[in-house]
């Protein structure tokens, strides 16, 4: 991949990366993680 | 202008162990709570970590970017995680697998294991598996929670239940320790994963990091931007004397002269340590600067052929 392209798709991915943050953050998934973070996650140790 | 490390290269490639273990404290600081048997709850936890770290391990100080993903997809107010998604993309295009090679708890534990000494098998003829994990990715983290709801549209974290080692290394063996009730509840389920667990224990004594290369999604993942990550191996085909010492020390099976930034490289840096006139090292910049200088021919000795 040419050195320009490359930059560019750099570039691109990081604004990507940053604005889904930032939407995600904004529409409040960042309280669901929470939520589902500080309680015991039955499914991931074995109890379903 | 692209950046080229050599010194630095190979001090980041020495100290591998000691980042890998300060990267596993620093994602489960709350050590205190294996005593206690219960979680950390603070604030922190909105936050993911870089590598495969189950949530439901007491000492852990963040969210698992594969759980938390599945969480919020399968939860009945989203379909998609735009949040962990912005983390994942933008993690793996500033390092790509690197954080597989230095950061990921999980993967450390495996290279603990596979330094047991036995004989050890290669994986060379095994590359077919590793596309699984690409499989594992889109159905069990994406799709599967995405699209098989119950009635209020919640779906299952499927990774996690039903294949997520780490879930009982971290969550369910330590939380049975110091909780008779969750002692207690444990059924088939686990009994399930806790045989994937063994089973991967095992295969990393015998296999170098089995689950990295050919059951972790979170890996496949990064690995779909290991070519467009602003961290990058390169070699200097100038120094290059192409003895072949690096693709005989890397043991994920890449040859980093031929495609210095394969989907399967971890970047751990064996390749660095091993080179004889310090050709390849660790860079980082926008674009992709190309060494144009013709490769040095080997003296005879380094390469075990004749010279001409």
């Amino acid at each position: 991949m040419k050195h320009g392209k490359k930059a560019a798709l750099q570039a691109l991915l990081l604004a990507i990366g940053v604005t889904f943050l930032c939407l995600g953050a904004l529409r409040g998934e960042t309280a669901t993680v929470l939520s589902k973070a500080i309680k015991l996650c039955l499914e991931c140790v074995g109890i379903g | 202008m692209a950046k080229k490390f050599s010194g630095l290269s190979q001090a980041i490639s020495r100290s591998r162990t000691w980042i890998q273990a300060g990267a596993t404290f620093l994602t489960n600081m709350h050590l205190p709570n294996f005593l206690k048997g219960q979680l950390y709850q603070g604030p922190g936890k909105k936050l993911c970590v870089p590598g495969l770290n189950c949530y439901s391990c007491p000492a852990a100080s963040g969210a698992c970017p594969i759980g938390a993903f599945q969480a919020v997809v399968g939860s009945s107010k989203f379909s998609f995680s735009y949040y962990v998604t912005g983390f994942l993309i933008l993690l793996g295009v500033l390092l790509g697998r690197f954080i597989c090679g230095f950061l990921c708890p999980f993967g450390w534990f495996q290279e603990l294991l596979h330094k047991i000494p036995t004989k050890k098998f290669s994986t060379k003829k095994l590359k077919a598996l590793t596309w699984l994990k690409y499989a594992i990715l889109l159905l069990m983290v994406v799709l599967m929670p995405m699209l098989l709801v119950n009635d209020v549209g919640m779906g299952d974290p499927y990774f996690c239940k039903y294949l997520c080692p780490q879930g009982v290394l971290e969550g369910a063996i330590p939380l049975s320790l110091a909780n008779t009730g969750i002692r207690s509840a444990l059924g088939s389920l686990f009994a399930w994963k806790f045989t994937i667990l063994l089973t991967v224990i095992v295969l990393s004594v015998l296999f170098y990091r089995p689950f990295c290369k050919w059951l972790c999604p979170l890996g496949a993942f990064y690995a779909l931007l290991n070519k467009a990550s602003l961290l990058q191996m390169k070699v200097d085909k100038g120094r290059c004397i192409s003895c072949g010492k690096c693709a005989r020390v890397c043991k994920m099976d890449v040859d980093v002269t031929k495609t210095p930034n394969h989907s399967e490289c971890i970047r751990c840096g064996m390749c660095v340590n091993a080179c004889p006139t310090n050709a390849v090292s660790f860079r980082c910049c926008f674009g992709q600067a190309e060494n144009k200088l013709p490769a040095a021919k080997a003296p005879a000795g380094l390469t075990g052929k004749s010279a001409e």
